[in-house]
C-alpha cells in the first residue's frame, strides 16, 4: 500500500459511521482506561508485597495475603474489562465495515454508467473489498491502540512519579532516546522500502505480462531472452529487498538496547537510593524498585507502538478516502419527481435532433433524427469499434443525450422512470453476461416468478432447451461466473431465452460475429427472427440478410452516424456503405 | 517441501548462524533477572554501592552484547530468506518456461502469476521470521523455566504448571480460530464475487431493473460475512484476558510460595523478584510465538503451492527417430489426431493433408471444430496424440523445438504485444533484423499507419499493447511474424479485427512475398480463405473436405453451408 494523504473530510465521514455506536465506543474507552490503570496498579501492590518478604523470620503474611487477594480480584476485573473492550471493538468495527460496504454497493446501483465505464471493475471491487478491510484493520484497531498507548504512557509516568519522582525523571529523560532511534531507522529504511516496492512492482508487471502471453513467448522461442531479463530484475530485487528487510529489522534490537540502558539506569539509581535511604522513614524499598523496574520495561513499548499506529492510521484513512470517494460519487440524475411509468408500449421511437458525446472534445453523434414506427427494424452497421454501443446506451438511457430528445410513444424518455423504460426493451448483447447460479435462475432473471412451464417454453423458443437438457442437471445445473463451461453460442442462447421469457415490445439485439459455430449461429438467427416478428428492433447487424431486410440501416464509422437509409438507397448513394458491402465480397 | 529446502542449501551458513545468534541474544536476556537479584541481595542488602555500579554496568554490557548478536542474526536471516526466495523465484520462472501449451492450458496464467508474486513474498516473510524467532521464543520460555528451577525448585513448580496452561489457551484458541478465519475468507470471497458480477453485468441488471434485488442479495452475503467475523472475533477476544489471568495467578502463587520459602530462610528476597521477572518474560514470548505460528502456517501453505508448480513435469520429448514422410511436401499431416486430456474426446482426429512449398492453405470451420488445434501441431505447440505431422518430410517431434519454431511465423488469435518499443516487439521475430527489414515487414502487414501514429519503430507500446486498438495490434503481430521471413506462416484467425478492405490488402501483400512461404490461413470467414490454393474444411474435429473453393462448393456440404450463411445474397447481388 503506497502512502497517500487522505483528504480532510475523511475523518469526519469515518466518525459519522461510528456515531450510532458512540455509547459502545465510550464504554470501550472507559473500560480500556480502567484496564490500563489496573494493569499498572498491580506491580505497585506486588512491589508492596515483596517489601514484606525481606528475609527469614521477616515475612509479614498479615500484609502479604490481603494484598494477594486484592490483586487476584483486580486481575479478574481487568480480564473481564479487557474481554469486553475486545468484544465491543470487534462489534463496532465489523458493523461499520458492513455498513460502509452496503452503502458502497448501493451506490454502485445508482452510479451513472459513464462513471462505471471509466473505472476498471477490478479497481472498484478492490475498493469495496481490500480498501474496506485495510480501513477496518487500521483505523479502528489503530484508535484503540493509540488510546491505550497514550493512557499507558501517562499512567506509567504518574505511578512512577508517585513512587519516586527522581527516578521517574531518569526514565523520562532517557526514553525519548528509543523514540529517536526508532524514527531514525524508520526514516532510513523507508527509502529502501520504496526502492524495494518499485522493483517489486516492475517485476510483477513483467511477470504478469510475460506469463499472460507465455504462448507467444514460446512461439517466438523467447524463453532464454525473457529469462535473462527476469533474472536481471530478480537480482535487483534481491539487493533492494535485503537492504529494506535488514534495515527495518534493526528497529527492534536497537530500541530494545535503549530500553535495556534505561532499565540499567533505573536499577542503578534505585539501588543506590535503597542503600542511601536504608533505615529512614521515607526509605526507598526493594518492592518499589521492582515496581519501577517493571514500569521502566513497559514505559517505552507504547512509544514504539504509537509510531507504528500513526502510519497505519494514515494508511487506513487513505483507504477510507478511496471508498468514500466511491460513495460520494455523484449518482445518475434521478428519475424526474413526476416521472410516469411507461406503459402500453407499441414500439414507436422518435429520435429528434440528438447530440451526444462521451467527452466534449470528441463530438460523436450530431443532429441525429430517426423515426421508428412500431414493428420496424433498424440495422446498425459498421466496422468493429465504430460506436454501435453508443446508440444502445442512449436508447436504454444508460447515458443521457446532450441535446435533442428520444421519445417512446411520443413521451420523452427523460420524463418516465428508467425502470419502466428499460422494461420496454429486451436486450441481447454479444458480450454475454450470465451470473453464477442455476440455468433456471439465469433465464428467470427478468421474471423471477415465472413458472417452470414458462421457462421451459422460453428456452424452447430460444433453441436452448435441447442443450440445457444435455447438461448434467438440466435446468438446475449450476453454471459458474460468466457462464463457466458453456460455449459462447450457448451463452448467447441463454441470454436470448432470458429475453424470450419477458418478450417486451422493443428489442435491442447484437448479432454474433465470429466466435460461434455455424449451426449455433443459425439457431440464434432463427431465434432473433421469431422474436423480432411484429416488434420494433434495433439490431447491430453483421449478416447481409439482416441488413438487407431492415427497414432502416444506420451506417456508423468511428462513433459517427455517416449514412442512413434502406439497403437500396444506400447502395445507390455509393458511399461508405456501398464500399463496406462490396469489400466483403471482393477478393 | 523437501525440494524447496534444497534452495536453502546455498545459504546453509546464514540459516544456521542466524538462529544461533538469536539464541545467544536470548541467553543474555535470561541473565538479566539474575543480575537484578544479585543487586538486591548483595548490593542493597550489603549496602555495597561499588557492587551496584558494577552490576549495572554488567546490565548495559549484556544489552550491548545482545544488540550485536541480534543485529548479526537479523542480517543473516535477511540474507538467507531474500537469497532463498530469489533462487526459488528464478527456478520457478525457468520451470514455467519449460511448460508446454498443454501444461499452460491446464494450469492457467493467473495461478502462475500468484505463485510468482504474492505466494513467494509470503514465503520470504515466513522464512525470515522463522529464522529470527522460531527458536528464540521457545528457548526463552523454557530457558526462563529452567532458570527458575535453578533459583528454587519448589517455587519453579508454578512455572511447570503455568506454561502448559498458557500453551493450551494460546494454541487452543489458534486451533479453533484458524479454520474459522478460513471461513471468513470464503465469506469475503462471496462478497467480492457478488460485487464483481454486479459490475460486469451492470447493463443487463439495469436493463431488467434488478438493482433493488441485487442490493438485497449483496446485503445477505455481507451480513453473513459480518456474522462470521463477529463469531471469530468473540473467540479470539478471549486470548488476551485469559492469558493475563493465568500469568497473574501464577505470579500470585509464586509470591506466596516465595514468601514461605524466604520465611524459612531457603531463598532471598532478590530471588523472588527474579522469579517474578521470569514469569513476565514468558507471556511476551508466548504471544509472539502464536503470531509467528499463524505466519508460518500461511507461509507453508504458500510454499506448498509453489512446490506444486515445481513438481509439475514440464516439457516435450524430442524423438530420436520416427518414420519419414514425403520430403516433397512442406507440411504433411498423416492421420493426425489430438486430445487435450487423456480422458477427453479427440479435438481433432484422423486428419490427413499434404501441403506443397509456397502453397496457401485455408482452414475453415466453426468454433470448436479444431481449426486452431490443427495448425498448432505444426510448431509443436501441441504434439499429435495419434498419427504424425511432418515438416519437409521429417516428423516434427524429431526436430529441436527451437529450431523448428524458428522456421515458422505464427500470428496467434489473441494479439499480444509487450511493453517496449515497436522495434523491440518486432525483433521477437528475428533478433538480428535491421530497421529496414522491420519497416518492410510492417509495410507488408499494412501496419505503416500504426507506426506513423505511434512515432515509428521507436514508438512505445504499453503493457499488453493497451495503447493500441485491436486492429493495430493485430497488424503489428502479423509484422512480427513476417520479420523472420518464415518458410511457414500461420495466421490463426488473425484478421478478425481487421475490416474487409485491410484484410483483402493483407492477403494480396502476402501472395507477393519473394520468399514464397507456405501460408496457413485459419478463419471463420469464407471470404478470407476462398482464394487459397486449397481449403481444409474442419467440422467437429474431422476433415470434412479438402479442395479449392469451386471443388468444395460442389462436393462439401459443410463448406456450402458456411458459405451460404455468409454470402446468401451473392447470387442475387445487383
Amino acid at each position: 500500500m503506497s502512502k497517500q494523504k487522505a483528504p480532510k473530510g475523511t475523518l469526519r465521514q469515518v466518525l459519522s459511521y461510528i456515531r450510532p455506536y458512540r455509547a459502545l465506543v465510550a464504554l470501550s474507552v472507559a473500560l480500556s482506561a480502567l484496564c490500563v490503570a489496573l494493569t499498572l496498579y498491580v506491580p505497585v501492590l506486588l512491589g508492596r508485597a515483596i517489601d514484606h518478604i525481606a528475609g527469614p523470620e521477616q515475612v509479614d503474611f498479615g500484609v502479604i495475603l490481603p494484598i494477594l487477594s486484592k490483586v487476584a480480584l483486580m486481575v479478574g476485573v481487568t480480564a473481564l474489562a479487557q474481554w469486553l473492550v475486545n468484544t465491543v471493538n470487534n462489534r463496532v468495527t465489523y458493523q461499520v465495515v458492513r455498513e460502509v460496504r452496503s452503502h458502497a454497493f448501493a451506490r454502485l446501483q445508482v452510479l451513472p454508467l459513464s462513471y462505471l465505464d471509466s473505472q476498471p471493475a477490478g479497481d472498484i471491487v478492490s475498493r469495496l473489498i481490500a480498501d474496506v478491510d485495510q480501513f477496518s484493520d487500521g483505523l479502528l484497531m489503530g484508535f484503540t491502540q493509540l488510546f491505550t498507548g497514550a493512557v499507558t504512557i501517562l499512567g506509567t509516568l504518574g505511578f512512577m512519579l508517585s513512587i519516586r519522582p527522581g527516578i521517574a525523571l531518569v526514565v523520562v529523560v532517557l526514553t525519548p532516546l528509543s523514540f529517536v532511534v526508532a524514527r531514525f531507522i524508520a526514516s532510513r529504511s523507508y527509502s529502501h522500502f520504496r526502492r524495494q516496492s518499485d522493483v517489486r512492482g516492475e517485476q510483477t508487471a513483467f511477470i504478469d505480462e510475460m506469463l499472460t502471453n507465455q504462448k507467444v513467448v514460446k512461439a517466438f522461442g523467447q524463453e532464454q531472452e525473457t529469462m535473462k531479463r527476469f533474472d536481471e530484475i530478480n537480482g535487483r530485487l534481491e539487493k533492494s529487498s535485503l537492504r529494506a528487510i535488514f534495515f527495518s529489522s534493526l528497529t527492534n534490537p536497537c530500541t530494545r538496547f535503549v530500553n535495556n540502558v534505561v532499565y540499567a539506569a533505573v536499577a542503578l539509581a534505585g539501588a543506590l537510593l535503597c542503600v542511601s535511604t536504608a533505615g529512614e522513614p521515607e526509605a526507598f524499598t526493594v518492592g518499589s524498585l521492582s515496581a519501577l523496574l517493571a514500569y521502566a520495561n513497559q514505559y517505552t513499548k507504547p512509544f514504539n507502538e504509537i509510531s507504528g499506529v500513526v502510519t497505519e492510521l494514515q494508511n487506513a484513512l487513505a483507504c477510507a478516502a478511496r471508498v468514500f470517494r466511491l460513495i460520494g460519487q455523484e449518482a445518475e440524475t434521478p428519475d424526474a419527481p413526476d416521472a410516469r411509468t411507461l406503459s402500453d408500449v407499441q414500439g414507436r421511437v422518435d429520435i429528434e435532433n440528438v447530440f451526444f458525446s462521451y467527452t466534449p472534445e470528441r463530438p460523436l453523434i450530431e443532429g441525429f433524427d430517426l423515426n421508428v414506427k412500431p414493428g420496424q427494424h433498424v440495422a446498425i452497421v459498421g466496422p468493429t469499434g465504430c460506436g454501435k454501443t453508443t446508440l444502445i446506451n442512449l436508447l436504454m438511457r444508460f447515458y443521457d443525450v446532450n441535446a435533442g430528445s428520444i421519445s417512446v410513444e411520443g413521451t420523452d424518455i427523460r420524463s418516465v422512470t428508467r425502470k419502466s423504460l428499460r422494461a420496454g426493451y429486451g436486450m441481447v448483447l454479444q458480450d454475454t453476461w450470465l451470473r453464477a447460479g442455476t440455468i433456471r435462475e439465469n433465464v428467470a432473471m427478468g421474471r423471477p416468478d415465472a413458472s417452470d412451464e414458462e421457462i421451459r417454453s422460453a428456452c424452447e423458443r430460444a433453441y436452448a432447451h435441447s442443450f440445457i437438457m444435455r447438461l448434467p442437471r438440466g435446468y438446475d445445473t449450476v453454471i459458474g461466473e460468466d457462464g463457466g463451461a458453456l460455449s459462447q453460442g450457448q451463452k448467447q442462447l441463454l441470454c436470448i431465452a432470458r429475453v424470450m421469457l419477458c418478450l417486451p415490445p422493443m428489442l435491442i439485439l447484437d448479432e454474433a460475429t465470429s466466435s460461434i459455430d455455424t449451426r449455433t449461429e443459425m439457431r440464434i438467427q432463427q431465434a432473433f427472427l421469431s422474436m423480432m416478428e411484429g416488434r420494433t428492433a434495433f439490431i447491430v447487424a453483421h449478416r447481409l440478410s439482416t441488413i438487407r431486410e431492415a427497414d432502416v440501416i444506420l451506417v456508423m464509422k468511428s462513433g459517427h452516424i455517416v449514412e442512413q437509409g434502406s439497403h437500396a438507397e444506400l447502395l445507390a448513394r455509393n458511399g461508405f456503405y456501398a464500399q463496406l458491402y462490396n469489400s466483403q465480397l471482393a477478393g | 517441501m523437501k525440494k524447496l529446502l534444497a534452495y536453502l542449501k546455498a545459504y546453509r551458513r546464514e540459516s544456521i548462524l542466524g538462529p544461533l545468534f538469536k539464541l545467544l541474544e536470548a541467553s543474555f536476556e535470561l541473565i538479566v533477572p539474575l543480575v537484578v537479584a544479585a543487586i538486591i541481595d548483595n548490593g542493597i542488602g550489603g549496602g555495597n554501592k561499588g557492587y551496584i555500579l558494577r552490576m549495572c554496568l554488567v546490565l548495559v554490557a549484556l544489552g550491548l552484547i545482545g544488540l550485536v548478536c541480534s543485529v548479526t542474526a537479523q542480517y543473516f536471516a535477511a540474507r538467507a530468506s531474500v537469497g532463498f526466495v530469489k533462487k526459488l523465484r528464478s527456478a520457478l520462472y525457468a520451470h514455467i518456461q519449460l511448460f508446454s501449451y498443454a501444461d499452460l492450458d491446464r494450469i492457467g496464467a493467473s495461478t502462475l502469476i500468484t505463485r510468482m508474486t504474492s505466494d513467494l513474498n509470503q514465503v520470504q516473510t515466513g522464512l525470515n521470521l522463522t529464522l529470527r524467532l522460531f527458536l528464540r521464543s521457545p528457548f526463552v520460555v523454557f530457558g526462563a523455566m529452567i532458570m527458575a528451577f535453578t533459583i528454587d525448585v519448589r517455587a519453579a513448580l508454578w512455572f511447570a504448571l503455568a506454561i502448559p496452561a498458557l500453551s493450551i489457551v494460546v494454541f487452543g484458541i489458534m486451533l479453533v480460530t484458524i479454520p474459522l478465519y478460513r471461513k471468513v475468507q470464503e465469506a469475503l470471497d462471496r462478497v467480492l464475487q457478488a460485487a464483481r458480477q454486479n459490475l460486469l453485468g451492470v447493463r443487463v441488471l439495469r436493463a431488467f431493473g434488478l438493482e433493488e434485488r441485487e442490493k438485497r442479495a449483496f446485503d445477505e452475503k455481507n451480513d453473513a460475512l459480518n456474522a462470521m467475523q463477529r463469531h471469530v472475533g468473540r473467540i479470539s477476544a478471549l486470548m488476551n484476558p485469559v492469558t493475563y489471568v493465568i500469568i497473574n495467578l501464577a505470579i500470585l502463587a509464586l509470591i506466596r510460595t516465595g514468601a514461605l520459602r524466604v520465611e524459612a530462610g531457603l531463598i532471598t528476597q532478590g530471588a523472588v523478584v527474579a522469579l517474578y521477572n521470569y514469569m513476565s518474560q514468558i507471556l511476551v514470548e508466548l504471544i509472539k510465538l502464536a503470531n509467528l505460528i499463524i505466519n508460518i502456517t500461511k507461509s507453508v501453505a504458500c510454499a506448498r503451492r509453489v512446490q506444486a508448480v515445481l513438481d509439475m513435469p514440464a516439457g516435450q520429448k524430442t524423438l530420436a527417430d520416427a518414420p519419414k514422410g514425403d520430403a516433397a511436401y512442406r507440411v504433411q499431416f498423416a492421420s493426425a489426431g489430438f486430445r487435450y486430456s487423456a480422458s477427453g474426446e479427440e479435438a481433432i482426429s484422423d486428419v490427413s493433408l499434404n501441403v506443397k512449398p509456397g502453397e496457401t492453405v485455408g482452414v475453415i470451420g466453426g468454433t470448436g471444430s479444431g481449426k486452431s488445434t490443427l495448425v498448432s501441431l505444426i510448431p509443436r505447440f501441441y504434439d499429435a496424440t495419434s498419427g504424425q505431422v511432418f515438416v519437409d518430410g521429417r516428423d516434427v517431434r524429431t526436430y529441436d523445438i527451437t529450431q523448428l519454431r524458428r522456421m515458422i511465423g505464427v500470428v496467434p488469435q489473441k494479439a499480444a504485444l509487450f511493453k517496449g518499443t515497436i522495434r523491440d516487439n518486432l525483433r521477437w521475430g528475428d533478433p538480428d533484423a535491421g530497421d529496414e527489414d522491420l519497416l518492410k515487414a510492417a509495410a507488408l502487414a499494412q501496419a505503416e499507419d500504426v507506426l506513423a501514429a505511434k512515432g515509428g519503430l521507436d514508438g512505445q507500446i504499453e503493457q499488453g499493447g493497451r495503447n493500441l486498438s485491436g486492429g493495430q495490434k493485430q497488424r503489428l503481430t502479423i509484422a512480427r511474424a513476417l520479420v523472420r521471413r518464415p518458410s511457414i506462416l500461420i495466421l490463426d484467425d488473425s484478421a478478425s479485427a481487421l475490416d474487409y478492405a485491410t484484410d483483402a490488402a493483407l492477403r494480396k501483400a502476402l501472395s507477393s512475398l519473394d520468399y514464397r512461404p507456405t501460408v496457413f490461413v485459419v478463419s471463420q470467414r469464407a471470404s478470407s480463405v476462398m482464394h487459397a490454393d486449397q481449403i481444409a474444411v474442419m467440422d467437429n474435429g474431422r476433415l470434412a473436405g479438402v479442395g479449392t473453393h469451386d471443388e468444395l462448393m460442389k462436393t462439401c456440404g459443410v463448406y456450402r453451408e458456411i458459405y451460404a450463411t455468409q454470402f446468401r445474397q451473392e447470387d442475387e447481388k445487383p
